[in-house]
């Protein structure tokens, strides 16, 4: 009887349960480090010249030099600042009509597909490509950033809003329409305080992340402290440097936190 | 709710009048800091260039199309390093992030009042950081190229991963760890055999996730000397060679609903 019994149990695979597939899986994976390593060419002396200056770096974020440059700084703070705020503003006021468009229990088809496809144009694209774009056409400056923003903010508000109107509870619809309610006003009493609460989560969750990609933007030269931190590592001012990356992290941290907070609040 | 007296006889009210104008005061603020915040950002915009838009934007469109189909060529080289850049700083950033997360969890870290801050720190910092400001520090530090790519890519993911997978790991049930440890299993061994299996669809679909994000960003780090298609980016936009930028724009959008796509197909065959 005890012979029958197994005595070692072995953890079942969790994906690719047939053992040649997985044999097969593991070789490809080998063979593509193999490759891959291989198109990696390190020039091992500029790295090792490079640590001296990695060095300081971390010197420069450990001992931040705010002070030198703060003109620079504090300019470079409030174009991103206020490049954050009007651009989410601008993106909500756009994204409510095209989101309210994209739900496709809102919007007859052709309204829907026209919306869908501003919304798959506006997400396909990294933000610093359409900025590239942008000041290619609008000129340098906080005023390309700001349209980079609210356009990035129109793909994924709408996206985000019409796919919580798509699953919006279909009853209390269904009654507002049965009181002779028109479009509008179905849209106004049943659907509108159903979604309210998630839209201002959701363009408090926007505003984090413009902030965060307003820092980046700058380096293609669309303003904001992007473009002050591209200055000060072209010039190996690493204190510098790092006193901007210590204030971007401590004002995402903020934003982060509150907003956290006031959609606690609002939900 | 509150009802409102009028000479026809009360009238339904959503708010009483105090939340109304506190309602009110609260766009208000929000409308004067709009305007502030647009006024002061437009200090220095130059209108006529902003003006001058629709006819900039015809000439590029102009020079864009026909895209430079030829180019696409000299692209496959640069998109296998946009493509290595992403699996190997995907790679190296799961690696790290995966006892990072484990520090960062309250119930499998060794110390919550010491301990804990510190990975917390050390998420936050990498997710406050895009990918192409550590590939800018990268670039500067130990030069251009790939290998400042993959770090900065790697740099980014650890954030990221970390974050999704402390949760994930604060999330598991705890009865399983409970019968784990009833059979006087060691620490380590709590942790291989009761959490490990708990988090791993989470950590498959966190870190195919974290691939596809990485995808995007790597068509782009080349812009600051990172190695890739942003390599040919920059160089076409610097020789203003617009068509060759379409025909770049094409493969990454290509790249990217293709990443898309697989690390769709994965999440739904691990998840």
């Amino acid at each position: 009887m005890s012979n029958t019994m197994p005595t070692t149990w072995k953890r079942p695979p969790v994906v690719l349960k047939n053992p040649f597939w997985r044999r097969v899986f593991y070789l490809g994976v080998l063979v593509y480090l193999v490759l891959a390593l291989q198109t990696v060419d390190v020039n091992w002396t500029r790295v090792y010249e490079g640590l001296e200056r990695g060095w300081r770096f971390i010197e420069g974020f450990l001992l931040p030099d705010f002070t030198t440059r703060w003109t620079d700084i504090r300019a470079g703070l409030i174009e991103s600042l206020t490049m954050t705020v009007t651009s989410t503003v601008a993106g909500v006021l756009v994204s409510v009509p095209i989101g309210i468009g994209a739900a496709r229990n809102l919007a007859p088809a052709p309204v829907y597909l026209f919306c869908r496809s501003i919304i798959t144009l506006s997400r396909s694209f990294q933000e610093v490509i359409i900025a590239i774009l942008l000041v290619a056409m609008f000129g340098f400056g906080p005023f390309a950033g700001f349209l980079t923003l609210a356009f990035a903010s129109i793909g994924f508000l709408s996206k985000l809003l019409a796919e919580d109107i798509e699953a919006c509870d279909h009853n209390q619809i269904e009654a507002i329409r049965a009181t002779g309610a028109s479009w509008w006003q179905v849209v106004n009493y049943a659907v509108q305080p159903q979604v309210m609460p998630r839209l201002v989560g959701l363009s408090l969750y926007r505003m984090d992340i413009n902030f965060r990609e307003s820092a980046v933007i700058g380096i293609v030269g669309a303003g904001g402290i992007g473009a002050t931190l591209n200055t000060a590592i072209d010039r190996y001012e690493y204190d510098s440097a790092g006193a901007i990356l210590i204030i971007i992290i401590a004002i995402v941290l903020v934003v982060e936190y509150s907003s956290s907070h006031i959609r606690r609040w609002v939900q | 709710m509150t009802q409102a007296q009028t000479q026809t006889g009360p009238t339904w009210q959503f708010r009483s009048g105090k939340q109304q104008l506190l309602r009110w005061a609260g766009w208000f603020w929000l409308v004067a800091l709009t305007v502030f915040c647009w006024e002061l950002m437009n200090r220095d915009t130059i209108w006529a260039f902003v003006a001058d838009a629709p006819d900039q934007a015809a000439d590029i469109g102009d020079r864009m199309f026909p895209p430079a189909w030829g180019y696409v060529n000299e692209l496959w080289g640069p998109l296998w390093d946009t493509l290595n850049i992403a699996t190997l700083g995907t790679i190296i950033g799961v690696v790290i992030a995966i006892p990072v997360a484990f520090l960062a969890a309250s119930n499998t870290t060794p110390s919550r009042r010491f301990v804990r801050p510190v990975a917390l720190l050390i998420i936050v910092t990498s997710r406050s950081i895009n990918s192409l400001i550590w590939a800018l520090l990268l670039v500067a530090i130990i030069g251009p190229g790939l290998l400042s790519g993959i770090v900065a890519i790697g740099l980014r993911s650890i954030g990221f991963v970390a974050k999704l997978l402390y949760e994930a790991i604060e999330e598991i049930d705890v009865r399983q760890v409970e019968a784990v440890r009833a059979t006087g299993a060691s620490g380590a061994q709590i942790i291989d055999y009761a959490v490990v299996p708990q988090i791993l669809p989470a950590f498959w679909g966190i870190s195919v996730f974290r691939w596809d994000i990485n995808i995007r960003e790597s068509t782009i780090l080349g812009l600051v000397g990172a190695g890739g298609l942003g390599l040919q980016l920059q160089a076409s936009l610097s020789t203003l060679a617009w068509n060759q930028v379409t025909m770049i724009f094409v493969v990454i959008l290509i790249t990217v609903v293709a990443s898309e796509w697989v690390s769709a197909r994965v999440r739904q065959a691990v998840l």
